[in-house]
C-alpha cells in the first residue's frame, strides 16, 4: 500500500505492506534507528514517538495507520540548527540516562509531557512515566530532567 | 505477524461491508490490545477495518440528560474532555488510569468495550453507570451486553458507533492497578442515581458484574459501614498469577468502600 507521511518534517512517501509496524517502518525502511524497539509489546516505551503531536508506541501501531500523518521521531526533536530540545539539554544536564537504551522514548515521553503539563511536578512526571521503562532504573536523573523542562516551559 | 488486506472505510456503512463480505475481517480501532494479539499470532484475521478514519465515531457531547462518547474516542480524550469532566467527573478519572499516557492516546472507548477484557475498566463503568452501548443495529443494555470472558452480546459483523451514560448524582471508580500491566486486579465503580445505586466491579470476575447485596446496602445508607460484611463469594471470583479470588474478595469489598467514602 502506498503510504505519504510527514516525518521530521520531510514528505516521504513509501510502498509497505499493511503489517509493517510504524517502528520497523521508521528503523528499516527510513534508517530512523533512533526510535529503539525494547519489548515489543506495549510496555516499555522505548519506541515512543509524536504522531501528529501526541506520544505513541511505535511497535504497536502499523504505518498503513500513519499515512498522511505527521510523526516526529528522536531524530526530529532538535531543532534544524543543532539547538537542543529543552527536554534534550534537561538530560544532558541531569544526566538523565546511563546505557541510553530507553533514552529516546524517555526524551519523547518527557516532551509529551512537559506539553501537556507545564510546570508538572516529581509526582505527576513519575506517574506520566508509568509506560516508560529503564533497564538500568537510573529513573532520578530522568525525572529530574523532565521536572526541570516542564518548570522552563511553565515560566516561558 | 501473519499479512493481511488493510481497509480504512470512511463511514460505518462501508465498514460493515468490508466485514460482511471478508472471510475473517476484523475491526481495528485503537490497537492497543488487537495488534498484540496478532503479533502473538493469537488472531489472525485474512482483513482488518480500520475504523480510525469515521469522523462520526469520534468526539463527545451532551444529549438530553446523557452523555454520548464516540466509540473512537481515545482515552487520553475522555479523561480530559471538560464536558466528561463536568458531567461524570468518575468516568473521566476512570479513563485516566487506563494503561499508560501513550496507550490512552490511541486506545478507545469502543474498543475496549468490545473487547470484553476481564481486567479492563471501561466495563466497570459502563455496567455500574447503567450505560448503553450503541451500535450499528441496535441499542443494548449495560447488564445485557457483557456476557462472559472477553465476550459480549455483539453479533458478527456488528459495530459499536457509541456508548451513552446516565448522569449519576455522585460516583467513583476505585481501582487496584497491576503495577507492570496497569490492568485492574480488581476495579469497583459506585453509582448512586437517587432512585437506585449502582455498584459494578471488573477485574475479579470472568466479565463485569453488578453486586445486589451491596447496592441494597448502599440504597439504605450510602456509607463505607454499610457495605461491612458484604464482600462477594470468593467461589465465583477469579484466581491467576497476580492474585487469588478471596484476596479479589478482599480488595473488591476495599475499593467500594473508598468509592462511598470518596463521594458520601
Amino acid at each position: 500500500m502506498n503510504i505519504t507521511l510527514t516525518v521530521n518534517g520531510q514528505s516521504i512517501a513509501r510502498d509497505v505492506e499493511p503489517n509493517v509496524l510504524l517502528a520497523d517502518f521508521l528503523r528499516d525502511h527510513l534508517r530512523l534507528t533512533g526510535t529503539h524497539v525494547g519489548c515489543d509489546t506495549t510496555q516499555c516505551g522505548c519506541c515512543i514517538v509524536h504522531l501528529d503531536g501526541k506520544a505513541v508506541k511505535s511497535c504497536t501501531i502499523f504505518a498503513v495507520q500513519a499515512d498522511g500523518s505527521s510523526v516526529l521521531t528522536i531524530e526530529g526533536l532538535a531543532a534544524p540548527d543543532g539547538t537542543l530540545h529543552p527536554v534534550q539539554a534537561a538530560f544532558r544536564e541531569h544526566h538523565g540516562l546511563q546505557c541510553g537504551f530507553c533514552t529516546p522514548g524517555m526524551v519523547m515521553m518527557g516532551a509529551d509531557i512537559v506539553r501537556r503539563i507545564p510546570g508538572a511536578d516529581e509526582q505527576t512526571v513519575r506517574h506520566e512515566l508509568e509506560g516508560n521503562i529503564c533497564r538500568c532504573t537510573g529513573y532520578q536523573g530522568i525525572v529530574e530532567a523532565i521536572v526541570d523542562a516542564a518548570s522552563q516551559g511553565a515560566r516561558s | 505477524m501473519r499479512n493481511f488486506d488493510y481497509h480504512r472505510p470512511t463511514d460505518i456503512a462501508a465498514a460493515a461491508r468490508v466485514l460482511a463480505e471478508r472471510e475473517d475481517a476484523k475491526l481495528l480501532a485503537g490497537g492497543m490490545t488487537l495488534i498484540p494479539t496478532l503479533k502473538q499470532r493469537l488472531a489472525t484475521p485474512t482483513d482488518l477495518v480500520d475504523l480510525g478514519r469515521i469522523a462520526a465515531l469520534k468526539g463527545v457531547r451532551r444529549e438530553g440528560n446523557g452523555l454520548v462518547i464516540g466509540a473512537m474516542t481515545c482515552h487520553a480524550d475522555v479523561a480530559t474532555s471538560p464536558v466528561v469532566r463536568e458531567a461524570i467527573p468518575a468516568l473521566a478519572s476512570l479513563a485516566g488510569q487506563i494503561g499508560d499516557p501513550a496507550v490512552r492516546h490511541r486506545g478507545t472507548i469502543g474498543g475496549s468495550v468490545a473487547n470484553a477484557d476481564p481486567a479492563a475498566d471501561y466495563p466497570a463503568g459502563v455496567v455500574g453507570l447503567d450505560a448503553t452501548v450503541i451500535t450499528d443495529r441496535r441499542e443494548i443494555g449495560a447488564d445485557d451486553f457483557f456476557t462472559g470472558l472477553f465476550e459480549t452480546a455483539l453479533e458478527p459483523g456488528e459495530i459499536i458507533t457509541a456508548i451513552r451514560f446516565l448522569l449519576p448524582k455522585r460516583a467513583a471508580y476505585q481501582k487496584f492497578r497491576h503495577p507492570a500491566s496497569g490492568y485492574a486486579v480488581a476495579g469497583v465503580m459506585v453509582a448512586d442515581f437517587g432512585d437506585a445505586v449502582r455498584v459494578a466491579v471488573t477485574g475479579a470476575g470472568p466479565s463485569a458484574f453488578r453486586l445486589d447485596a451491596m447496592e441494597k446496602a448502599l440504597g439504605a445508607s450510602f456509607t463505607p459501614g454499610a457495605l461491612e460484611g458484604l464482600n462477594p463469594d470468593a467461589l465465583e471470583l477469579l484466581t491467576d498469577m497476580h492474585a487469588s479470588a478471596e484476596y479479589r474478595a478482599h480488595l473488591v469489598g476495599v475499593l467500594a468502600r473508598r468509592a462511598v467514602a470518596a463521594i458520601a
